[in-house]
């Protein structure tokens, strides 16, 4: 593990009017780090990724990826800059098969001198999903099956499948395994594993004390919108990091925060 | 070895997953309808045995089709048909045009009084609306000034829509009441007539002769396919450009994407809001291009054309299987949806009843088509 910041906030906030769902976020990520963000719900978690992802415009603070300064206007910048994303709420159509989802809003295409009408190449889509699917060792019936017709835990592979698709310089995962059974968790904890043996840094959102113990360097707690904890995996247990989500223990860095 | 599919990613085929296409049973539902108006035929006292797409006795066309009314049914559905190609965009991305019909009107008044001759049988053409500098314009003027025309109110349409956020069906209806005054005031409600010869060729000419240049013009093709059925030939041929670019193209494939998951399609980088203005234009476009046919078809235009259409292209759309709620649906099945339409229709003046029934049992049929929507989501909401 080398010492290259991957990801640094500084002061990162949100407001949404009265509410203050980020305060204050000062957060690093080293190169081939496994980070779990831990919290209770509307803890900012969440808010906290859309504000990396360029899915919301923050309020206030800055953010620098490798060592440079970013500020994205969009998703889609977030994503050409190498953040791959699985969001909490799915980004998926349901009526577009596996293909089709993974390659949506960067799809390969070619005669693209006809600009929005230029021809999609379903045939390079294809061999690039079933390398993906083969890399994460992701099951899934049939790649040209809607997304309709799959399980919840299909549907997490092929957003997660997605991430690992793309050569991405950082992977973001919003309780990836929140509503899947333990094999299904048990499939995406090993492209979790991938991801580490790959050297690729990560950030784990997740409510799972297992999960969190068995795969992450280090743990960020939030709470009410403020990160009171960051412990290393080795130096804590379980019952120290709910100490620190309930609000019975405050990080000693973090005197000041709620 | 139970689990074939794990580590071939994909690889395996579940044939038992695989989905049955919806437009086969569109074409069966067809297929159907078309049986049971032939079963009345013979089964109704006063039909006398009479068929109604089939002409077994005098072969009168050279084969043993009625093409007279098979060619009546195509031509009626074609030009609401085209209508219904853009419709059909509009509700897969996720909203609904009920504007269509009025944009038909006011296209229809504009672009005609670019396309009038300044003599009629050598007087000066009585219905004219602007001075001899608009009169005998090439051909390609009207043409163009009624897609822009189409396309501008499109554009107005999905402008509203994406960024101001008004549901589609309260900006559209704005558009429907808006274009119909605008049809009505650009000639004070006069019609408007005696377009050039060429314009009125659009319509009543015979394009697949024109394009072989008359190598064919005494086949049997040529005189009982192809004459008089233009607006049939655009239809056909627009419906295979649009399949081909909402099944291939990146436009396609996005607009099912937002109609699927708006959120998604938001996050996946596109931009949902432009796109819209897209779709909506290009319905606007069609609905500029089916002006064009129908004045030409009827060398005249009048303010109150295209009334209601919108609610024949929904139907369309609906009965096509093309889902209200977005993301589902296909060009060929519209298409279907349009022939299943037109025989309906046509069905019931084959069995001699009244005008006023059809109406009723067109509003039923749209009724029905928005209901057997519903339970397919249902279906499709269960299955998820
Ligand atoms: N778009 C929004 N508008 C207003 N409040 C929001 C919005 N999104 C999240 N919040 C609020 O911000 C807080 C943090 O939410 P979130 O980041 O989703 O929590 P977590 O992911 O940790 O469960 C919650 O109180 C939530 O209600
Ligand atoms: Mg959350």
């Amino acid at each position: 593990m080398s010492d290259e910041i991957v990801l640094k906030t500084e002061d990162l906030t949100k407001h949404y009017g009265g509410v203050h769902a980020l305060e204050g976020a000062d957060f690093e990520l080293k190169s081939g780090e496994h980070v779990a963000i831990m919290g209770d719900n509307g803890a900012g978690k969440s808010t906290f990724v859309r504000q990396i992802t360029g899915v919301e415009q923050k309020t206030r603070g800055r953010i620098w990826l490798y060592g440079d300064e970013v500020n994205f206007a969009g998703p889609l910048d977030a994503r050409e800059a190498g953040i791959e994303t699985v969001f909490q709420t799915l980004a998926l159509a349901d009526d577009l098969d596996v293909p089709d989802n993974l390659f949506l809003g960067r799809e390969m295409t070619k005669w693209n001198w006809l600009g929005p009408f230029r021809l999609l190449d379903y045939k390079r889509m294809r061999e690039a999903t079933v390398a993906g699917l083969e890399r994460t060792a992701v099951k899934i019936p049939n790649i040209r099956n809607t997304i309709r017709n799959m399980s919840g835990g299909q549907r997490q592979c092929v957003a997660i499948a997605r991430t690992a698709t793309f050569h991405s310089r950082l992977t973001i995962m919003d309780e990836p395994t929140a509503a899947l059974g333990v094999q299904e968790t048990a499939q995406v904890e090993n492209i979790v594993r991938q991801l580490k043996e790959a050297g690729e840094p990560l950030i784990l959102i997740s409510h799972n004390m297992r999960q969190v113990m068995d795969l992450v360097d280090r743990i960020i707690v939030f709470r009410r919108g403020r990160i009171v904890a960051n412990l290393d995996r080795r130096e804590t247990d379980g019952q120290d990091v709910v100490a620190y989500i309930t609000g019975a223990k405050t990080g000693a860095d973090y005197a000041g925060a709620a | 070895m139970t689990d074939k599919s794990h580590g071939t990613g994909g690889l395996t085929f579940d044939k038992s997953k695989r989905a049955w296409p919806n437009e086969f049973n569109i074409f069966i539902a067809l297929l159907l309808i078309i049986f049971i108006f032939e079963a009345l035929g013979q089964l109704l006292p006063y039909m006398k045995g009479q068929s109604m797409l089939f002409d077994f006795n005098t072969k009168r066309d050279g084969t043993i089709l009625n093409m007279a009314r098979i060619k009546i049914i195509i031509l009626q559905v074609s030009i609401i048909g085209i209508i219904a190609l853009g419709v059909t965009q509009v509700i897969i991305v996720g909203g609904i045009d009920l504007s269509s019909g009025s944009i038909v009107g006011a296209t229809a008044m504009i672009s005609m009084s670019f396309a009038q001759t300044e003599l009629v049988n050598g007087n000066p053409n009585p219905k004219a609306i602007f001075g001899s500098w608009a009169m005998d314009l090439p051909i390609i003027l009207p043409i163009a000034v009624g897609l822009v025309c189409g396309v501008i109110a499109g554009s107005i349409n999905g402008l509203l829509i994406a960024y101001t956020r008004i549901p589609p069906f309260i900006a559209t209806l704005g558009m429907m009441v808006s274009a119909r005054g605008v049809a009505k005031w650009w000639s004070k409600g006069n019609p408007i007539s005696f377009p050039t010869d060429e314009y009125a060729a659009i319509s009543n000419g015979n394009l697949i002769d024109g394009l072989t240049f008359g190598l064919f013009s005494d086949s049997w093709v040529m005189t009982q396919v192809f004459d008089g059925q233009n607006p049939a030939i655009y239809f056909l041929l627009l419906a295979i450009l649009f399949h081909f670019v909402m099944k291939y193209t990146v436009y396609g494939k996005h607009t099912y994407a937002i109609g699927s998951n708006e959120d998604a399609a938001r996050m996946s980088g596109i931009n949902v809001a432009w796109h819209k203005v897209m779709v909506y234009a290009m319905a606007g476009m069609l609905a500029g291009f089916a002006a064009i046919l129908l004045t030409s078809r009827n060398v005249t235009a009048q303010a109150g054309m295209g009334f209601v259409y919108e609610l024949d292209a929904i139907a369309m759309a609906v009965i096509g299987g093309v889902s209200l709620a977005g993301g589902r649906g296909s060009i060929i099945g519209t298409v279907l949806g349009a022939m299943i339409f037109g025989v309906i229709i046509s069905g019931f003046t084959y069995l001699k009843l009244d005008a006023f029934y059809q109406e009723m049992v067109k509003g039923g049929i749209i009724v029905a088509a928005v209901v057997l929507d519903q339970w397919r989501q249902r279906r499709a909401a269960m299955k998820a």
